[in-house]
């Protein structure tokens, strides 16, 4: 096996053993990125040099034999709405094409103090808006199980990588599903953590309420390690959690007797396809008969969360996204006569069409004489969804859904149509919502394509719902690169 | 027709934290451009805001030194433009509800008559950044030091009825704000600014009429200046039949006159929402409680005091609390005691004052302390030293700081009040000058001035020209 095929954890015991330097391992990271990435298009930046001299540096430390983290010396991507100090975090942008952040983002400062190697910087939806990564300015990036079919969105770069082998681990973003999603596509892993567990600073915001940084992985040990080197407290984020967190990796244990699953009907509703409801009942049965007791549970107002979703989440980007407007850094248009001007045609030529589609839905929310029907009303239905769950979990220890109402779709299927892509999100954005935690796993093949678990967990309990998903991987088996 | 002017202040304070509201920069004013920034107050991709505590007490300070009620859980709003100096292109404000919400001060009109102005809201926000107009380069510049310097937004209820109205709650805020310490107040730094709205209806009725904003104005006096030229156009448009409209006018005060800055259809939607970044502000009760406790006696309270326990006329009572250097003083030397507080409010009101006004400088910058303000008084009243001769070791101390005792003895100003030396004195005088005493004795009273003169000029100018007087007035009616 070639070592871009191992896992972080095969590759960290490999490294104490000497078995191999982090240098063979960046590079053969690096080399896979070259063979495949022509066809997956998942990297916007390659940081070959950096990811190189870091590899030395870190095989260095080994050789001195210093104390190192678990993950030092493992290649990891990054989303590119991560900022990273001295290198391009577009958003996949035209409007930051040329932008360089001054400063790392806090959980680039704990990839680095963990050693990790940064390979690069990937590919996504403009500013983590879309389910399908054709909404970014520079490429499109390919589903690596099928290349006609899309990765997912918005951190389809981060899947499609992990997917490929040209990233051992990536770091994506989620607000309404963008971790999930296309780790389900993609045939992955991916975990959203709660809500104030991983610091957004440095994250360029899209829905500051929703956004939360988490990994993917080709599986969930991996997951569980990485998340483990990136969540923590920050002081310059005033919504993350001042709590300990327990060593996640360390405590995997994929016995499910006696779980309590929740099975929410209006998850396996309308809208869903049955092979996927099929392939995720099949699972949560073979749990059932590893011990774990199934519970049906009803989330009334997940028919509701769709429309609140895009009304929170538009709202706070027309805010977030208002910055961007040419006076500072990134896209300033050519020629203009005046201020306004110089703002129209930058904003207008810098933005993308789903991008400016989100940004007038959420400025026409807020509008004086509509906030109290749109914006305050979403807000409403949100408490709703956090009661219900609430109640919920009074009843069960963690939720099974589907991840996706369907597996991964053709390129350009949708883009005709964004309420039909805004669909895609039906199973992921309450998790959002509600700031609850929430896991992707694979669950077998649908048509040939993976189809993705999600658990759903309570706040901070991040363990149930990563020893819940090893007991569906040890199921199906670990993922290894699909031939691209 | 007779009309009335409805006046109503937002004034903006700067609070004088020693950091930003929202990151930890430095709150200087004056400092190199774009020297006191980081990515959080430029608002650079992916920063985030987290609110400093200070800006939350101070603001509380404020609230309870204006008899507001405290909302102890509150939340802060984006407040949505556009603009160069605005980098996130929203400021960070405080929409439905304000840290501080439903007070009042007293302010103290001419002629001595209280007025209770209603404080409809306080609540915290940061500034923004400088445009810099410079003729070298085509276009503008942006200076970011400003942002992020925490705020406080002042907004009183519609009560003033005329510039000289609005100018006393102006100056009563100020004073306020200096008294608990937490802003600078300078006008010329822009630490406080005011925008007025103005508005005026016929004398009797209860309706307002249509509002009208000014902004830009710069200073207490611009103020006065703008209102008295906005009631007066509002009043002769309407003279004239017209109608006014809501609407926000740019004062110009080189100019005297003011613009049309937007119409009430132009009127921008600042599209306020929930700041998401930052999590609900809640103060404790207990430290609610406490910051009440740190408020001072302020200005009105103490006025009410000089006049009323001390004595003290109205005018020079309002001098001396309007400036809290002056009035630290006044309570220092009142607390020592035993000398008169009228006399030291002389003092204060006129040597101290005009010595302060002439260097710039403040009380607590020079050499003078309650001690020896006290010390030189004392010495006046118990007829040690001539009134004149306090002024010189004042002028002494404030040059030198000179030791008090030492001016005396070096100058000679110590003043002969012992009964029998000047009795010896007088007694030689009136002996040299019997045609003066006859005089006098003759019903020529204006006699009495050249002998008592005559005595002084034998002493050298050391006797107590009260005490000579008395003495001599005993020998020639005795």
């Amino acid at each position: 096996m070639e070592l871009y095929e191992m896992s972080a954890n095969e590759l960290s015991l490999m490294l104490r053993e000497k078995k191999c330097s982090s240098e063979e391992i960046t590079r053969s990271v690096l080399d896979r990125i070259k063979s495949t990435d022509d066809k997956v298009g998942a990297y916007l930046t390659v940081c070959e040099e950096n990811a190189l001299s870091k590899a030395r540096e870190v095989d260095a430390k080994f050789a001195k034999g210093e104390q190192l983290s678990p993950l030092a010396g493992i290649p990891i991507g990054i989303k590119d709405n991560i900022s990273t100090k001295g290198i391009l975090t577009t958003c996949a942008s035209k409007m930051l094409y040329n932008y360089v952040p001054p400063f790392d983002a806090f959980v680039i400062g704990k990839i680095n103090a963990a050693d990790m190697v940064i390979t690069g910087k990937l590919n996504m939806d403009e500013f983590a808006m879309g389910s399908s990564t054709e909404n970014s300015h520079f490429k499109k990036t390919h589903n690596p199980h099928d290349l006609d079919r899309v990765p997912g969105g918005s951190s389809g770069g981060s899947a499609a990588a992990v997917a490929a082998g040209s990233a051992v681990v990536t770091l994506g973003s989620d607000t309404g599903g963008s971790i999930r999603m296309p780790a389900s596509y993609c045939g992955t892993v991916g975990l959203k953590p709660t809500y104030g567990a991983v610091s957004r600073y440095g994250l360029v915001a899209f829905a500051s309420s929703l956004d939360q940084i988490g990994p993917l992985a080709r599986n969930v040990t991996d997951a569980a390690m990485l998340f483990g080197t990136i969540c923590g407290h920050d002081s310059m984020d005033a919504t993350s959690a001042d709590r300990e967190y327990p060593d996640f990796a360390g405590k995997l244990n994929s016995d499910v007797k006696g779980l309590r699953i929740g099975v929410p009907k209006e998850y396996f509703g309308e809208g869903v396809d049955d092979s996927v409801k099929q392939a995720v009942m099949n699972t949560v049965r073979e749990l059932e008969k590893k011990g774990a007791q199934l519970v049906d549970i009803s989330l009334p107002s997940t028919k509701y969360a769709l429309n609140a979703y895009y009304i929170i989440s538009s709202a706070e980007a027309s805010s977030n996204l208002a910055r961007f407007d040419g006076v500072k850094y990134g896209y300033r248009t050519e020629n203009y006569d005046s201020l306004i001007d110089m703002y129209e045609k930058t904003r207008s030529e810098g933005f993308g069409d789903e991008v400016k589609r989100r940004i007038m839905l959420g400025t026409f929310v807020l509008s004086s004489g509509f906030f109290d029907a749109y914006y305050k009303k979403a807000k409403l239905v949100a408490l709703k969804i956090v009661e219900e769950f609430n109640e919920a979990f009074g009843r069960c220890d963690i939720i099974a859904t589907p991840a996706t109402p369907g597996t991964a779709f053709r390129l350009g299927e949708n883009m005709g149509d964004p309420t039909k892509m805004y669909a895609a999100d039906i199973c992921t954005v309450t998790v959002n919502i509600a700031g609850l935690p929430a896991v992707s796993v694979p669950c077998g093949k649908v048509n040939g394509l993976p189809a993705g678990l999600q658990f759903i967990g309570k706040k901070f309990d991040e363990q149930t719902l990563l020893n819940s998903a090893l007991a569906v991987e040890e199921l199906y088996g670990e993922t290894r690169p699909v031939n691209v | 027709m007779e009309y009335e002017t409805i006046v109503g202040l937002e004034v903006h304070a700067e609070l004088n934290t020693k950091t930003k509201i929202y990151c930890s920069c430095r709150n200087a004013f004056g400092l190199e451009v774009n020297t006191q920034i980081c990515p959080i107050c430029t608002g650079m991709p992916g920063t985030l805001p987290t609110l400093n505590e200070k800006v939350v007490e101070y603001a509380v300070k404020m609230g309870h030194a204006t008899n507001c009620s405290i909302n102890n859980v509150c939340k802060q709003d984006r407040k949505n433009y556009f603009y160069p100096d605005l980098p996130k292109a929203y400021q960070i404000s405080q929409a439905d509800i304000p840290l501080c919400e439903h007070g009042y001060v007293d302010v103290m009109l001419d002629g001595g008559v209280e007025k209770r102005i209603g404080i409809t809201r306080i609540h915290i926000e940061e500034d923004a950044g400088k445009m810099l107009h410079n003729d070298a380069f085509q276009g503008s510049l942006v200076d970011f030091n400003r942002c992020g310097v925490p705020l406080i937004e002042i907004v009183s209820e519609p009560d003033m009825r005329s510039s000289a109205e609005a100018k006393a709650y102006l100056e009563t805020l100020r004073s306020i704000l200096q008294y608990i310490d937490i802003s600078d107040c300078k006008m010329q730094e822009g630490s406080i600014r005011c925008d007025v709205n103005v508005s005026v209806r016929p004398k009797g009725s209860t309706e307002f009429g249509k509002r009208v904003e000014m902004k830009n104005v710069n200073s207490f006096s611009g103020a006065m200046r703008a209102i008295d030229y906005e009631s007066n156009r509002q009043i002769e448009a309407l003279e004239r039949g017209e109608e006014i409209f809501q609407e926000t006018r740019r004062w110009d005060d080189l100019k005297g006159e003011n613009f049309l800055l937007r119409s009430k259809e132009d009127a921008q939607d600042y599209r306020y929402f929930p700041e998401p970044d930052l999590t609900t502000i809640y103060i404790p009760l207990e430290k609610v409680e406490e910051l009440k406790k740190t408020i001072p006696e302020l200005p009105n309270a103490k006025v009410k005091r000089y006049v009323k326990e001390l004595g003290i006329p109205q005018t020079d009572a309002e001098l001396i609390a309007e400036n809290l250097q002056r009035c630290g003083l006044f309570d220092e030397c009142v607390s020592i005691g035993g000398v008169s507080p009228k006399t030291v409010s002389n003092w204060i009101l006129a040597d101290v004052s005009k010595y302060m006004n002439e260097t710039g400088k403040d009380i607590s910058e020079s050499n003078l302390t309650a001690e020896k303000l006290v010390k030189i008084i004392k010495l006046i009243e118990d007829g040690k030293i001539s009134n004149n001769s306090g002024k010189i070791i004042f002028d002494e101390i404030m040059k030198n700081n000179a030791d008090i005792d030492a001016v005396i003895s070096e100058k000679g100003l110590s003043q002969i009040s012992d009964d029998s030396a000047i009795e010896k004195i007088v007694n030689e005088v009136l002996a040299a000058n019997e045609k003066s005493v006859n005089d006098y004795r003759g019903g020529k009273t204006n006699a009495l001035g050249f002998l008592v003169g005559q005595c002084m000029k034998a002493s050298k100018g050391q006797a107590n020209p009260a005490k000579c007087k008395e003495l001599v007035l005993k020998f020639l009616n005795g």
